[in-house]
């Protein structure tokens, strides 16, 4: 791995884990994360049960770990919708320009006008709940930012002279976009899609919390603090276990996006000899 | 051989005149300096005659063939036969691909062989070393930018180079350089140039002929010995006064 890329490894490390765990969760989890035991019901962190059990007496390790493959696929699906079309709708605004252009930014503000997580209740209370129709609320308020953001790249990278030295190079239109337009704007795009995880990762968490996101018995961490709520001066770990760990993913998945940033800055493409 | 003509080139930005009925053409192994200050309308005059900006009125034609409307294969076809160094070097190149990909740029477009040999002959011949081909564009000096850039520029032998201001961005030292570069191989491959600059000083050591620009037009126009010894426009005058006093 080129110098240039090695401040990334200790976190993409990290982050290779979260999502190793979140893939394999079914062979991970010590103990059916379903399985109801009532008898052993909201049981302190023991060496049987390392994080306790809930008022159902699942086992809370099982439910995190399990939780991990539902509330990251979601998110990552939910980011890499959101970042692929709203980035695509900015270069095409930027890019052409013109009536598309107005029309397209008209629709974006109009989304951005809204508090995004307000209109994400209001839409996933209409649409009826579930993590699906919460992603879709998530999804339907958060694409603006990435066409705006991919737009103004655009038009910056447009704007530079060596997009007429490409053109009086005889390079045309699609080579333009792919070799000169794409790698510029991928970076900044790019490093807003990793420190976005984090805010879409608690944003799903927070829709599960209200009831408005994962139906039980779904094992997620939103929805999971929203089980555990009541009990948090009696069985903390309920509700902690899980708060845990949407904070360390959320801080992993932040650290990476800064480093992102740092290397896919062009300054810092530096050779060794340097 | 006249390598450019231009008729009757005309622009305005909104209600304002930039150019107003300019004409002038040039021969190849010819260098026109170009010469005004800030904002009379010779980097406006480059972008129309580089296709890179629409005219208003006017021809443009180059090596023949008019190209004031060419699109796609036609203005490619033109770009075969016209090159032009920007005003600031390291902007001139893409910052994520390294000078070589950036130089070799139109040789693979025009469908040039040998690549990466020719990169690095062009290199030598403005006085870089091989090795820079590696180089991205911040990790060398203006100068040294500057001369990529008249690499690539070359690359695929035009019959017109452009430098628009393509010494302002220097310094002193490294100016006299690059015009002693941009002249030499100009002259060797018979190539046509139009040097614009607002710096008077500069074109003695390279242009053939000078126009100075004003308000849109040419206020005087004619060899650059007779243009800076005897000029007969008041603004000249005072364009070379101001030159002068800029040396002292």
């Amino acid at each position: 791995m080129s110098k240039r890329y090695r401040p990334l490894i200790p976190f993409l490390i990290l982050t290779g884990i979260l999502i190793f765990v979140a893939v394999f969760a079914p062979f991970l989890t010590p103990y059916d994360p379903y399985l109801q035991d009532l008898e052993g019901a909201l049981a302190a962190p023991n060496s049987t049960n390392l994080l306790g059990t809930d008022r159902y007496g699942r086992d809370v390790l099982s439910r995190v770990i399990m939780g991990s493959q539902t509330t990251l696929c979601a998110s990552l699906l939910l980011l890499l919708t959101i970042s692929v079309f709203g980035s695509l709708i900015g270069a095409i605004c930027g890019y052409k320009g013109g009536k598309i252009d107005i029309f397209l930014m008209r629709m974006s503000d109009i989304f951005l006008a809204f508090p995004q997580m307000i209109f994400a209740v209001a839409a996933a209370g209409v649409l009826g709940g579930g993590l699906f129709n919460a992603a879709a609320a998530l999804a339907v308020i958060g694409w603006p930012k990435y066409a705006r953001i991919s737009r103004g790249l655009v038009l910056t990278v447009r704007s530079m002279p060596y997009m007429d030295a490409a053109k009086m190079a005889g390079t045309g239109s699609i080579e333009m976009l792919y070799r000169h337009v794409l790698p510029n704007i991928a970076g900044p795009v790019l490093v807003t899609a990793a420190l976005d995880i984090g805010t879409i990762i608690m944003e799903l968490a927070g829709l599960s919390f209200l009831g408005l996101g994962a139906m039980p018995p779904t094992a997620e961490w939103g929805a999971m603090m929203n089980n555990g709520r009541s009990m948090i001066q009696t069985a903390p770990w309920v509700i902690l276990s899980p708060g845990a760990a949407i904070f360390i993913t959320v801080a992993v998945f932040n650290l990476l996006g800064d480093k992102i940033r740092d290397v896919m800055d062009p300054k810092n493409q530096r050779r060794e000899v340097f | 051989m006249e390598v450019l003509k231009v008729e009757h080139l005309s622009k305005k930005f909104g209600s304002k005149p930039v150019l107003n009925d300019l004409n002038f053409s040039l021969n190849a192994g010819e260098c026109l300096g170009i010469v005004g200050r800030s904002g009379c309308g010779k980097s406006t005059t480059v972008k129309i005659i580089a296709r890179l900006m629409p005219p208003d009125e006017g021809k443009i034609i180059l090596c023949g063939e008019d190209i004031t409307n060419a699109e796609g294969v036609k203005l490619k076809d033109a770009y075969k036969n016209m090159q032009m160094i920007f005003q600031m070097p390291e902007d001139s190149f893409d910052p994520r691909r390294t000078l070589g990909q950036s130089i070799g740029e139109p040789l693979k477009n025009f469908g040039f062989d040998n690549i990466g040999e020719r990169v690095k002959n062009l290199l030598e011949e403005v006085g870089l070393p091989p090795e820079f081909s590696e180089r991205y564009p911040h990790e060398v000096s203006g100068g040294q930018c500057q001369r990529a850039a008249t690499a690539r520029a070359i690359s695929i032998s035009p019959k017109l180079l452009i430098c628009d201001e393509a010494t302002s961005a220097l310094d002193v030292t490294v100016q006299s350089q690059i015009v002693k570069l941009i002249g030499k191989l100009c002259r060797e491959k018979n190539i046509a140039c139009l040097f614009i600059t607002h710096d008077l000083n500069i074109l003695p050591k390279i242009a053939d002929r000078v126009a100075v620009m004003h308000e849109g037009k040419f206020a005087e126009e004619g060899l650059t010995d007779e243009v800076i010894k005897n000029a007969k426009s008041e603004y000249t005058r005072e364009l070379l006064a101001a030159d002068f006093f800029k040396m002292k």
